[in-house]
């Protein structure tokens, strides 16, 4: 599949916004995956012709920036913090308990593609720690315990999200 | 006049007001006070003598480095100059600048105005993280309802300033804060850092003259307009004005953000929190984030600005109080922050680039109990290798050895009990 008129629209767009063509690169890669999840070689190469840069340079900054997929990742993404702060309050037992209940480490995906696990540091939550955030908003939740993880992965509501 | 005039405004809930409600609270005298008032070097003036030292990490004071930017443009001479607003915060640790961007957008960008207007820049571009997303929220919004109201655009409330201001989403990696970086990002290049000199403040974004300053040292801004240097300066309990947003977390009671006088003390900050967790006892704390050097009790009562944490052997940072207690290892909590910082190198330079995940992977022998005599004499090379400063191509590399190189000389002892196969702390 192609990418959509409309993407391909607010990627020319955003080359009016921010100054040129190169400059837009990350915001053209931030709406191929917002609208697809992640990146592939395919739309990649699209978005680069939309700005007229290569595919290579596009490329440089998808590899270099983490939160850029350039492989495929499950409907939910779950960032979870690694930093001091998070293990000072308990991460690492959050970090088995997920690790253990989706049966995958970090940079993996579970094989239904329903979660990827991601280990991320540090969110800026750290007064919540421990901490991981959630979808595509990106929604910050904590302080997490290895139930409350558990919760959250079955889909149930979890507390103090905002 | 708030003694907290940088959160003194917020909701509870931590959602931004409307424009409206801002205006109200009397959020938008400082912008007309500033453009109809003072010319561009008045407010210089008044910065330099509230005492404002950049919040970013560094401590430079602002005035000087405005100053700077303005001696910068005339030697650019006609053409764009540029504000970059560093909304980048990784440091482990720090998590101040999300609150004054997520619900205190105006704040910023009144502060950002007005800054921008001394330094006569022409366009602000605001980064902010990926994952703030509700702070990039936020601002655009209140970027536009400050289009709307003719607090940005052309002709600023009728003072013949334009400005035009936007946001830019980042998408991860640590070392886009580092400023040169941040310059390179925005260009749409591979966001590593660039040499200095030039200095942004000469040949920034685009070749031309650019300042990059931090969230919370343009949130400072407006409050100083509003209410004048002395007062300002009357904020503090030292000679650096104003209050700081400290951000205290690890093993206290209750983890939160405090805004204080500049120069509260660990103890104070440490007791608002609740003290210490479950009533242990204190091992350590890094005061300004994972860059910064551990200080212990007997530093507690050290005012914690720029100069004091500077003389006591550490740095303010980002004012990102650490603390750790006695049930928890030194050793673990390196090794914590040294993975993060092996894996956010840029990869320019070699020491830091191959360095860092070498000293990450000795230190996480170490902690499994694993380790010999032999890898903590390396430990202690790639600390006297890698110097104070300089030896890189900017300061992520020795930030991240610089809790290495204070633990080794506070708890020499603890990493040397690992050597008998455990952790000798209780959490293990
Ligand atoms: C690796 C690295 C990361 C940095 N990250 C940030 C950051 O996220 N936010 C920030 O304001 N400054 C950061 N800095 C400091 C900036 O380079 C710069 O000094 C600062 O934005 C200047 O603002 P100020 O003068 O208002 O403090 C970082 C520096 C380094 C070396
Ligand atoms: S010190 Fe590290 S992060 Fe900084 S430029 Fe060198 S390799 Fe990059
Ligand atoms: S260390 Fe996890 S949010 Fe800061």
């Amino acid at each position: 599949m192609s990418l959509s008129p409309a993407i391909k629209t607010a990627i020319a767009q955003a080359a009016a916004n921010h100054g040129g063509p190169k400059a837009a690169m990350l915001e053209a890669l931030k709406l191929v995956q917002e609208a697809e999840g992640w990146v592939s070689d395919a739309h990649l190469k699209e978005a680069a012709q939309v700005l007229g840069v290569t595919t290579a340079e596009i490329d440089s900054l998808a590899t270099f920036y983490s939160q850029i997929f350039r492989s495929p990742v499950g409907d939910t993404v779950i960032l979870l913090c690694d930093g001091l702060s998070c293990y000072l309050c308990g991460g690492d037992a959050v970090r088995d308990a997920v690790m253990q209940k989706l049966g995958i480490g970090f940079g993996e995906t579970t094989t239904d593609g329903k979660f990827t696990l991601i280990n991320i540091c540090c969110v800026g939550g750290c007064d919540r720690a421990p901490v991981a955030l959630v979808g595509p908003e990106r929604k910050l939740v904590g302080p997490l315990t290895p139930d409350a993880l558990d919760a959250l992965i079955d889909g149930k509501a979890i507390g103090g999200a905002r | 006049m708030s003694d907290k005039p940088l959160t003194g405004r917020a909701r509870a809930d931590r959602q931004p007001h409307s424009l409206a409600v801002w205006r109200g609270l009397g959020g938008g005298v400082a912008l007309t006070q500033a453009l109809k008032r003072h010319s561009p070097e008045a407010i210089i003036a008044l910065v330099e003598a509230a005492g404002l030292r950049g919040r970013g990490g560094a401590g430079f004071p602002t005035a000087n480095k405005w100053r700077f930017m303005r001696l910068g443009a005339e030697k650019a001479g006609p053409g764009p100059r540029y504000l970059c607003v560093n909304g980048d915060e990784t440091e482990p640790g720090s998590f101040k600048d999300r609150l004054l961007m997520e619900a205190l957008p105006h704040q910023l960008i009144v502060g950002a105005t007005i800054a921008a207007y001394a330094i006569g820049a022409t366009e602000v571009i605001i980064l902010v993280r990926d994952e703030y997303r509700a702070a990039a929220a936020a601002l655009t919004r209140a970027i536009a309802e400050a289009e709307q109201a003719g607090w940005l655009g052309r002709d600023i409330l009728g003072s013949g300033f334009d400005l035009t201001m936007r946001v830019h989403a980042s998408a991860g990696r640590y070392i886009v804060g580092e400023e040169t970086a941040l310059i390179a990002a925005l260009e749409g290049e591979r966001p590593v850092p660039r040499h200095r000199p030039p200095y942004p403040a000469v040949s920034g974004l685009w070749g031309r003259p650019t300042t990059v300053n931090n969230v919370e040292t343009l949130s400072a801004v407006p409050s100083i307009i509003e209410n004048g240097a002395e007062w300002y300066q009357s904020l503090s309990r030292t000679d650096e004005g104003g209050t700081k947003l400290y951000g205290v977390s690890g093993c206290v009671a209750r983890p939160q953000l405090i805004e204080a006088p500049m120069g509260t003390t660990g103890r104070e900050l440490i007791e608002l929190c609740g003290g210490i967790r479950g009533g242990r006892a204190l091992l350590a704390f890094q005061p300004g984030g994972g860059a910064t050097a551990f200080l212990e009790a007997a530093e507690l009562d050290v005012p914690l600005d720029f100069t004091h944490t500077k003389q006591a052997g550490s740095s303010l940072g980002t004012g990102a109080l650490i603390v750790l207690d006695d049930q928890a290892c030194p050793v673990a909590a390196i090794a914590r922050h040294m993975r993060f910082y092996a894996r956010e190198s840029c990869g320019l330079c070699t020491p830091c680039r191959d360095g860092l995940p070498w000293v990450a992977k000795l230190l996480d022998t170490l902690e499994a109990g694993k380790g010999t005599r032999g890898d903590i004499d390396l430990l202690h090379q790639h600390v006297a290798l890698t110097g104070p400063s300089g030896r890189s191509y900017c300061d992520l590399n020795t930030g991240a050895l610089t809790p290495l190189r204070s633990g080794l000389e506070r708890f020499g002892d603890i990493f040397t009990a690992h050597l008998a196969g455990r952790c000798p702390v209780g959490r293990a």
